[in-house]
């Protein structure tokens, strides 16, 4: 395991994309599912990425986590490549499904990464618990994954994310699987957490409401080839509750977004 | 008893027997009682016809002993019938299932990083179940000898296959996301293997467990029937039935079918526990 | 079938094979890679297992001999510890095609007396199987009471019953094909009945409630929606069952000393150490299995509408 560069030496920029391609060489012809992407996110921000299926949003996500390798053009986590990040384990990943092992206690799962990094047993309890209460989940340490809901699953997924207290969050369509009253409330649970901690984090959806609802910038996707259409900063108040939804400044962004998409989408 | 008797009496008995056993069964299947009354029952009035029939009708021995000679043959010939159980399962069976059941699994998960082996082993292992491998017994009493060692050595070559295909079926089994978020976390080959593949294969490696009981029992008993020393079930059967002696066959038989259920029902039983996760050991319990 | 992607990032979709003699050859390719390997182990096997054989009897008097000559020696003994592949496959040739065909001496007559029993017990078995299945799925008393020592019964070594069937046999009179053929029908039975039973109860709520509105009567239910529903568990359950029929014809040929027979010929070679007879009666039971087996597969594609399997 190595140790990452000093934190100075990246300055804000957490994450920097230049000019990153992704093409499938597949039978009949090639797919490109990231073509010529470039982005900066720095630190402390919340960016979504939207955009319809095959639009590469996923990709972009799972290059930065060295879950995918690149055709050519360059990616940096502060400062290291995607696998230098990864195994110095700077970033947690929440993916569209829990994902948790149904042979394992909510709390052991929680501990799974920590065990694999190697801490002690006693010390990685006391983390866990604590995620676990920040998600809300205080006292079902001792439940099995399949004895809850899908809402909690998913929040024992997130707290779990946050294993290591990694700097970068990166989530995949975390709550799409879930019922809109469930989503609302963890939406909020979530931009209550972020502005908690600050983390960075990096999130796809499909939802235009979810994406302003949380983010401080939203990076707009349109597919064949996957490419950014747009990038729209939000200056939603902070502290803001799901309200703000209702408001005219929140409807206005939306527009921006859902024009960019449609931009985006009658092109080809 | 006259004729007429002897007729009405069995009469008698078919229609209260027919009427008990439907009884319970339309008892609501949940309830224990008609779960397991039922063919508890059925069985029980088998037994009372069995011992009737061939009272009444004076079956010869040969053809169809009594229950109530089969069970004085059991007692009669514990001794002897737990010193063959001893050799037959104790040593046999047991020890050849675990080192088949073994090897089958470390080369499962030897070759389970080399997609080409297993393209390789795959067919080769499942034709092997079409194989009568049962066939190896005299060879290897050949290299072994008489006692267990060689009949164990059968039951490692039966169970060997079935294993090996099940344990590379359990490692495939992984999702595509657990696997991902291994790898997010760094973790390396053996790493993912023991915290996450081999826990997915479980159910699988049960699956064949369970399989290779049954396998490893047949296997010991018939490889017996090519040859062995004084004692084994195997050899029990075979000689005692050359020899016409049919109670101390059936109680043989009896305690081989009882080993079998029982290990069988052990297996499931330790199933049970290891994957309890499992959904299909969820929804049944 | 996955790979073990724990270490290597998962890599772009690799390019789809350009021919199909590409995809014959991906698939066939390894089995035979793996098939070379375990032949050149068998015969450094056999060098090594015949050697102190070699050595005692013949090369101790012969004084300056060489690694060649003792892998020369060990591959061609009259009886060897473990025969050489060519030996074995010179024996199976010189049997099947040196003699006639209704001579003791040739193979194929021994695997023709031992594949006509294993077919009469597994068309009777089969039968029976079903015959059974149909009761059990039309008679809830059956399914409460009888089916549950069906299943049972799987968890007993059903072979250890063969001495019996064929002494209860004999002292009724009857020798010969039939009391192996009882043999492979009792083990062809299981499988075929418990796979029928799941098969035939396999349409769901939804099939079975369509057919009501159709005014449909049990008849037509059963041969409309449960028997093509139950094949595809039928047919995994009737290779399942041929080989196990096999195995109980062979065995059936242990007990009494029956001279003809692959089970026949294995006790023989076995009382008399001719290891290479053994071996050959074992490679020719291996082949009698692929075929048989084989067969029923050729059945299941021609006989499954739409070659869906």
């Amino acid at each position: 395991m190595r140790n990452p560069p000093s934190a100075a030496a990246a300055s804000t920029t957490t994450v920097d994309i230049q000019q990153v391609s992704v093409v499938y060489p597949a039978a009949e012809h090639t797919v490109t599912a990231l073509d010529k992407v470039s982005l900066t996110i720095h630190e402390g921000e919340f960016v979504s990425l939207i955009g319809p299926s095959g639009c590469g949003k996923t990709t972009l996500l799972r290059v930065i986590a060295d879950l995918e390798q690149v055709t050519s053009g360059n990616v940096r986590v502060n400062g290291l490549t995607p696998q230098e990040a990864r195994l110095a384990r700077s970033y947690g990943y929440v993916f569209q499904a829990p994902a948790l092992f149904p042979w394992r206690t909510v709390l052991a799962n929680v501990c799974l990464p920590l065990e694999i990094h190697g801490i002690e047993k006693d010390a990685a309890r006391r983390t866990a618990l604590q995620h676990l209460e920040r998600v809300g989940l205080k006292g079902f340490e001792g439940k099995y994954p399949w004895q809850l809901s899908g809402g909690m699953q998913q929040r024992v997924s997130i707290a779990r994310a946050l294993g290591f207290e990694p700097k970068l969050l990166m989530m995949d369509e975390p709550f799409g699987a879930l019922d809109e009253i469930t989503r609302d409330r963890l939406n909020e649970q979530l931009l209550r957490l972020w502005e908690r901690e600050r983390r960075t984090v990096v999130f796809v959806t499909h939802s235009i409401p979810e994406a302003v609802f949380l983010s401080s910038r939203i990076v707009v996707m349109s597919p064949r080839p996957g490419r950014i259409v747009d990038v729209i900063e939000s200056d939603l108040p902070a502290d803001r509750t799901l309200d703000i939804r209702d408001t005219a400044q929140f409807t206005d962004i939306a527009h921006r977004v859902r024009v960019a998409l449609r931009e985006g989408h009658g092109e080809h | 008893m006259s004729g007429g008797g002897l007729a009405a009496l069995l009469t008698a008995l078919l229609a209260l027997a027919v009427f008990s056993v439907r009884a319970l069964a339309a008892v609501d299947e949940r309830n224990p009682i008609g779960r397991f009354g039922t063919p508890l029952l059925f069985g029980a009035w088998v037994l009372v016809f069995w011992q009737a029939l061939t009272q009444a009708f004076e079956v010869p021995q040969v053809l169809l002993p009594a229950p109530s000679l089969i069970g004085r043959a059991l007692v009669a010939s514990f001794g002897v019938l737990m010193s063959d159980f001893n050799q037959t399962v104790l040593h046999s069976v047991l020890i050849g299932l675990v080192v088949g059941c073994a090897l089958g699994f470390a080369t499962g998960v030897l070759i389970d990083r080399s997609p080409f082996l297993q393209r390789g082993f795959l067919p080769i292992a499942a034709l092997a179940s079409t194989v009568p491998l049962i066939g190896i017994a005299p060879i290897m009493v050949m290299w072994f000898g008489f006692d267990w060692h060689s009949k164990a050595a059968v039951v490692v070559v039966m169970t060997f296959f079935p294993m090996l295909v099940n344990t590379l079926a359990g490692l495939a089994e992984s999702g595509h996301m657990e696997r991902d978020l291994m790898r997010s976390y760094g973790a390396g080959y053996w790493r993912t293997l023991l915290a996450l593949r081999i826990p997915v294969a479980l159910p699988f490696v049960f699956n064949a467990l369970k399989v290779n009981s049954t396998l490893a029992m047949i296997g010991a008993i018939v490889a017996e029937f090519f040859g062995s020393p004084t004692s084994g079930l195997g050899f029990r059967i075979s000689t005692e039935a050359a020899r016409l002696n049919m109670g101390l066959v059936w109680a043989a038989i009896l305690v081989a079918a009882l080993a079998g259920s029982l290990l069988y029902g052990l297996l499931g039983w330790i199933e049970r526990r290891a994957t309890f996760w499992h959904p299909s050991i969820r929804t049944s319990a | 079938m996955a790979s073990t992607e724990a270490v290597a990032p998962r890599a772009p979709i690799a390019p789809g094979a350009a021919s199909s003699i590409d995809a014959a050859w991906a698939r066939i390719g390894p089995v035979l890679a793996v098939l070379a390997i375990l032949i050149a182990l068998w015969y450094a096997a056999a060098v090594g297992l015949n050697a102190a054989q070699v050595i005692e009897r013949t090369l101790s008097s012969q004084p300056g001999w060489g690694f060649a000559d003792l892998v020369k020696l060990t591959l061609s003994m009259d009886r060897p510890v473990l025969p050489a592949p060519h030996q074995i496959a010179l024996d199976l040739f010189d049997s099947v095609f040196g003699w006639p065909l209704d001579s003791p001496r040739n193979l194929l007559f021994h695997a023709a007396v031992t594949s006509s029993a294993t077919l009469l017990g597994f068309v009777m078995g089969t039968a029976l199987g079903a015959l059974l299945a149909v009761a059990i799925v039309h008679s809830r008393t059956l399914e409460r009471s009888l089916f549950p020592w069906v299943i049972a019964s799987q968890t007993v070594p059903v072979l250890a019953i063969a001495p019996i069937v064929i002494v209860i046999l004999g002292s009724l009179g009857l020798t010969g094909v039939f009391p192996k053929a009882i043999i492979s029908m009792y083990l062809c039975f299981f499988p075929v009945a418990v796979a029928l039973v799941k098969g035939l109860r396999s349409p769901g709520v939804l099939e079975l409630e369509l057919l009501r509105t159709y005014a449909a009567s049990k008849k037509h239910t059963f041969w409309k929606v449960r028997v093509p529903a139950s094949l595809p568990f039928l047919f995994p359950s009737l290779r399942v069952g041929i080989a196990a029929g096999l195995v109980g014809a062979i065995v059936g040929e242990l007990p009494t000393g029956a001279q003809a027979g692959l089970g026949a010929r294995l006790l023989t070679g076995s009382y008399y150490g001719n290891t290479v007879q053994i071996w050959s009666a074992l490679v020719m039971s291996a082949l009698l299995g692929l075929a048989l087996t084989g067969c029923v597969a050729l059945a299941e594609r021609l006989l499954t509408p739409g070659g869906k399997r």
